[in-house]
């Protein structure tokens, strides 16, 4: 217990450190306002990642329907701090968007996830656009006009922070028991239900925590961006998350944040190429599959307990 | 009544009917074997035992309970624990991990420790390899690690779904052995076997299953000593 602490306070050290040198290659000059607006979006994307691993590598469980809750947080502070534009009416419709999230995924979840691979990959596929269809079709959304002229409560210093714990309450559930038993479940579902766990209890943990992850930063988006529509959240939405998954490794939540990071630089580096970036994008895509089939890092963690006794053990070695 | 007991049970896949109105008893201390060809109903009847399938019919009592409707991890916590067919072991975590999914709904810290020694005194090998990717077991050591992970459960009955199966004759010999000490040390065992030589020596009484039916009962050595069971599934 006590290590783990220290553990914790490495990371936490680690990731103020990340968070000063932003800030102060800011106030240096070096990074300019374009460039924030890059890491900003890095930021949520390594939220939408980090949560879609929690569900598609740590559960086991297909879902293609992310978009869909991202648009539920998104739409839910842009009603919200549109008629109470303070930080505290910011904040309230960020829990209003991952109660209303946590709600729909739970009552999704409950019969989809006895439902396997493709047929869950569908389900969550069509819920996400149930959702996206009914904010294009309501008046309290504005319709396909969507929401423009929300005030900017989200900036990259508060998105880094929450991603930072968004970050550490997933791998601390993954180490929980809870999350033991989410990876018995993935494992074996037969295995499982021997020893007394119940699986569809625990994909449902799981899927619900990443709806309310995707809901978070669907809230964040929408308060920096400063507009919201319905074509923000299509399936595309959905597929570049996945695919930000899949490139770092399915489970792996260190390799979540290195490829919303890596794609984020090499999308950023492709607009200087026009119509070609697409193409572009997709070429480099197929590339490191080809060379990497499993991610980035398959499902290899970083580890602060695992480099600091390895540092110790080849110091011994030495001496 | 009897602390395990089974009445007319009845259990379907949709419109097949895979278990047809079989009725037994286990009493406290016994080593019970059900046995029977491919697609008999074994390991239907072990998963309604488990609580994972629903019967259409009939009642099962443990230990003066009716846990006929009774959730999976109600009957674990009951102090039933099954060795599922197969040797399904968790293959991401280690064997040290595996053992402490199979005392996932307990919470008795001190009996635990316990308990850990007492599979590792079965199973010597498991605390060789305790760190070990439970993936990368063999086939004999992943039946040790399935039934090592039952017995951190602490049950009272262990089901045994064919632990036998597709093991070499030595390794067999090494399981039923373990079988046998575990049902000294006070727990009492429901074996499914189609290894019927094997599991009618060491039951002390037997039932015969014939697609969905009992059709045969009796001690484990008069079993193995009739002329039918012998022609049916001892190779004459
Ligand atoms: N999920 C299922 N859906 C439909 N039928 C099933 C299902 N599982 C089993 N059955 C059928 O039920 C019958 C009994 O199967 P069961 O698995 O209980 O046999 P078994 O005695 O364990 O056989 P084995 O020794 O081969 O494991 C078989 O005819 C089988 O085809
Ligand atoms: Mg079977």
């Amino acid at each position: 217990m006590k290590r783990n602490l220290r553990e914790q306070f490495i990371w936490l050290l680690i990731a103020f450190g990340g968070w000063l040198i932003i800030d102060l290659l800011t106030f240096g000059g070096v990074i300019n306002s374009f460039m924030l607006t890059i890491i900003t979006m890095i930021e949520i994307n390594v939220i939408l990642a980090v949560s879609l691993n929690l569900i598609l590598g740590i559960s086991g469980q297909f879902s293609l329907g992310h978009a869909g809750f991202m648009a539920i947080g998104a739409y839910a502070s842009a009603i919200i701090t549109q008629s109470l534009p303070t930080i505290w009416g910011f904040f309230l419709s960020i829990i209003v968007g991952i109660v209303i999230s946590s709600f729909i995924a739970l009552i999704e979840g409950i019969p989809t996830l006895r439902l396997r691979g493709d047929y869950l990959a569908i389900a969550t596929l069509g819920v996400s656009e149930i959702i996206r269809i009914t904010i294009n079709n309501l008046e309290i959304t504005n319709g396909p006009k969507g929401i423009y002229n929300l005030p900017q409560f989200s900036n990259w210093s508060l998105v880094y922070i929450v991603a930072c714990i968004v970050t550490l309450i997933i791998v601390n559930l993954i180490h929980s028991k809870t999350g033991r038993a989410i990876l018995a479940v993935r494992d074996n579902e037969i295995a499982a239900s021997a020893v007394g766990v119940n699986p569809t209890k625990y994909k449902v943990i799981a899927f619900t925590v990443g709806a309310a992850g995707a809901s978070l930063a669907g809230s964040l988006y929408a308060n920096y961006i400063q507009s919201v529509t319905p074509g923000d959240f299509t399936f595309m939405q959905s597929i570049s998350v996945l695919i930000m998954v899949v490139l770092g490794g399915v489970g792996s939540i260190t390799g979540s944040v290195l490829a919303a990071v890596v794609l984020g630089v090499v999308d950023t580096v492709l607009q200087n190429y026009g119509a070609l970036r697409m193409v572009l994008y997709s070429l480099i895509l197929i590339i490191f599959m080809l060379f990497r089939p499993a991610g980035f890092l398959g499902n290899w963690e970083f580890s602060v307990k695992r480099f600091f006794t390895k540092q110790k053990s080849s110091r011994e070695n030495k001496s | 009544m009897s602390f395990f007991e089974v009445n007319n049970l009845n259990v379907s896949y949709g419109a097949i009917k895979a278990v047809k109105g079989i009725s037994f008893q286990v009493n406290q201390g016994e080593i019970v074997s059900l046995i029977g060809a491919n697609g008999a109903g074994k390991t239907t009847t072990l998963h309604t035992i488990s609580g994972l399938l629903h019967p259409n019919e009939g009642t099962i009592q443990f230990a003066g309970k009716d846990i006929t409707k009774s959730a999976p991890s109600q009957i674990v916590t009951n102090g039933i624990s099954q060795v599922p067919e197969g040797r399904h072991v968790f293959s991401g975590l280690s064997v040290m991990e595996n053992l402490q999914m199979g005392a996932f709904l307990r919470h008795d810290s001190d009996g635990l420790q316990a308990d850990y020694e007492k599979v590792f005194s079965h199973f010597p090998v498991l605390k060789e390899r305790k760190n070990q990717d439970a993936a990368t077991l063999s086939g004999g050591e992943q039946q040790m690690l399935a039934m090592g992970r039952a017995l951190m459960a602490h049950p009272k009955l262990l089901l045994l779904d064919e632990p036998s199966m597709g093991l070499a004759p030595l390794f067999i010999k090494e399981i039923f052995g373990i079988i046998q000490q575990i049902q000294s040390e006070g727990t009492t065992i429901l074996l499914i076997e189609q290894n019927a030589r094997k599991a009618l020596s060491i039951a002390d009484r037997g039932y015969v299953l014939e697609t969905g039916k009992i059709t045969m009962t009796g001690r484990g050595r008069d079993l193995l000593n009739d002329s039918a069971i012998k022609k049916a599934y001892l190779g004459g």
